[in-house]
């Protein structure tokens, strides 16, 4: 019961506040949606058992990546006001019509694979005990995923250079 | 029923209003302190040696007009004071002020919730307070606001990379995310955390005086160059909202130093059996008075420096602070396996 | 009121509407910064599915995974955005229409 109210309550967020990241007019309203949105999937994160990804997620996503988005838009939006983002070529029909589509094939194999039903989700940290998923998941980074966990190293490293280069003033 | 609904709202009830309080009287102190430094006096008026100033100062706040500025990004405006306000209030929720205490026969914890990435919540829910900052400055439609939160914001992200290092290599000391399970190693091994990690302890608190910005990191709120800082436009209860996030954040941060490195609640000299009549005062007051005394740093601190130009704010978090941080950290962790 | 218990497949059913919204935005927007905030939820879509099936599975691979998706996308945003700054300075626009020197 309780789980149930939490999830649809969440889920209309998500769903609420995605769609107003996509239709708001002003991009700094966007970025604003965006960090809500963020949090309320750290919040499912946090009612699917996923502590530690949950405060990556508000810690990387909304504290880090979002603040980046926001300063960009800013920088950008100093010059000419919003009116100046209007669309005129912009194909809303075509749009929305492929990501029904997509929804509906999502859906389809869904359904398909729907008819053998799963099992309730439990909340995993109730089945596991006090000392979290934070442990499980460091021995699964650094023991089975570790190369792929340096490869991911290196492409932050990758892209920090590469962002310093793109932002420097040539002269 | 009443251990999992009543006992915790009853301790967020009285933990928001014991920091509300804290905070109004935050703010008194820290001119008395000052005033002393400066040898004035400070507030004199309201009550014996100015004791009733805090609430003449809220009635004020409360009573002033709120003017919203012509032009300003409206709801953007409203819900940036909100924004920084929040998180600085709900970081309280895994802070524990003590062990666990008897109650009218209850067993009360003194905190409002023993989660195990606890220090990580912490983290994260400050690195929200920022979008405070950033939104006022752009939603105020006014060049100063803007220029602080430019400022502010460059300046948060920069220090927000060499505290979270510092904290891991502190993690890796502890070896638990949990605030509680860390007072509780504390316990364990007899010894506070700065005597293990000392250089943690001051890049941290620098760290801290950034993240809060706080003198001699209170570039965001320059009053020479920028008429005030991120909050010029504000006015009335809005701009008291920054007030108490500035303050409440200073209390979180201090807290939070006085749970990693000294001990928490634990009354020090454990081992000392001269000292055994220091254990009959309650773990709280400890915990209240160790955080008392980084508050007085903090504002001592700020009575004494003068403020960082931005470059040197720069050069000091990014070829300072951060490789420090690297290399406590590579030390801390060949030490936590080697030895 | 009568819930049925809340399976993996309601998370999945959540993860491909967000998902969906996404691919709206990128599909209808021209603003290139909404379009990469398009993409950021739909990379967030993705991560509810893999921790979906994290809680499912008792297993914490789903989670590894989406670590790895959310160090992917910091390191497309910031990698993006410069991107943007840059043409921004040249070009003084943001409409994805209007990036278009490379066609012949």
């Amino acid at each position: 019961m309780l789980d149930a109210i939490a999830f649809y309550t969440l889920a209309a967020l998500i769903l609420a506040f995605a769609i107003a990241v996509i239709t708001a007019r002003n991009p700094v309203h966007s970025v604003v949606f965006l960090v809500i949105n963020f949090l309320a999937v750290a919040i499912v994160y946090i009612v699917l058992g996923a502590e530690f990804l949950a405060m990556i997620q508000v810690l990387v996503y909304a504290g880090g990546i979002v603040v980046l988005y926001l300063f960009v838009v800013m920088l950008v939006n100093l010059k000419r006001g919003p009116e100046a983002h209007q669309d005129p070529r912009r194909q809303t029909g075509a749009g929305v019509g492929l990501a029904v589509a997509v929804l509906a094939e999502l859906t389809a194999i869904l359904a398909y694979t729907g008819r053998n039903p799963l099992p309730a989700v439990v909340p995993a940290a109730s089945a596991r005990g006090p000392g979290g998923n934070t442990e499980q998941l460091g021995w699964l980074l650094y023991t089975t995923y570790l190369i792929p966990f340096e490869v991911a190293s290196m492409l932050l490293l990758v892209a920090m250079i590469g962002a310093i280069v793109l932002a420097r003033k040539v002269d | 029923m009443t251990d999992l609904f009543v006992v915790p709202l009853l301790q967020i009830v009285v933990v928001l209003n014991a920091v509300l309080v804290a905070v109004t009287y935050m703010v008194l102190l820290e001119r008395k302190i000052i005033a002393w430094v400066q040898s004035r006096l400070g507030p004199m008026r309201v009550g014996p040696h100015g004791i009733l100033q805090p609430i003449a100062d809220a009635l004020k706040l409360l009573l002033k007009e709120d003017i919203t500025p012509i032009r300003a990004d409206r709801w953007i405006f409203t819900l940036a004071p909100i924004i920084s306000l929040v998180p600085a209030l709900i970081a309280f929720a895994v802070i524990p002020f003590g062990g666990e205490a008897t109650l009218f026969g209850h067993r009360v914890p003194l905190y409002i919730a023993n989660v195990n990435v606890g220090l990580l919540y912490i983290v994260s829910i400050t690195s929200i307070g920022v979008y405070g900052i950033i939104l006022a400055g752009y939603s105020s439609n006014s060049k100063y606001p803007l220029l602080a939160s430019l400022r502010a914001s460059a300046q948060l992200i920069s220090y927000e990379v060499a505290v979270t290092l510092m904290l891991v290599s502190v993690i890796v000391t502890t070896r638990t995310l949990s605030l509680v399970g860390i007072v509780e190693g504390q316990m364990r091994q007899h010894i506070w955390y700065v005597f293990i990690q000392p250089v943690a302890a001051v890049v941290l608190f620098i760290g801290g005086l950034a993240e809060t910005n706080r003198t001699p990191f209170d570039l965001a709120e320059a009053e020479q160059e920028l008429t005030g800082g991120f909050h010029t436009e504000y006015s009335g209860m809005r701009f008291a909202m920054f007030f108490l996030a500035e303050y409440a954040n200073m209390i979180v941060v201090s807290a939070v130093m006085t749970t990693l490195f000294f001990g928490g609640w634990l009354s020090p000299f454990p081992n000392v059996a001269a000292a055994h009549f220091l254990w009959y005062i309650p773990g709280w007051i400890w915990f209240l008075l160790k955080t008392f005394v980084l508050l007085y740093v903090f504002i001592w601190i700020r009575a004494t420096l003068p403020r960082y130009r931005y470059d040197q704010l720069m050069r000091l978090g990014w070829k300072v602070l951060i490789p420090v941080a690297l290399v406590n950290l590579v030390v801390s962790a060949i030490v936590r396996v080697f030895l | 009121m009568h819930f049925t218990p809340i399976t993996p497949y309601h998370y999945l059913l959540l993860s491909a509407a967000l998902f969906s919204v996404g691919v709206i935005g990128v599909m209808v927007r021209r603003n290139i910064i909404i379009l990469f905030m398009s993409i950021e939820l739909m990379f967030n879509a993705v991560n509810i599915n893999l921790v979906a099936f994290a809680a499912l599975y008792r297993h914490e691979v789903g989670q590894a995974f989406a670590v790895f998706v959310i160090a992917v996308a910091a390191a497309e945003a910031a990698v993006g955005l410069g991107i943007i700054l840059a043409f921004y300075r040249n070009k003084e626009t943001l409409n994805i229409d209007e990036m278009n020197l490379m066609k012949g």
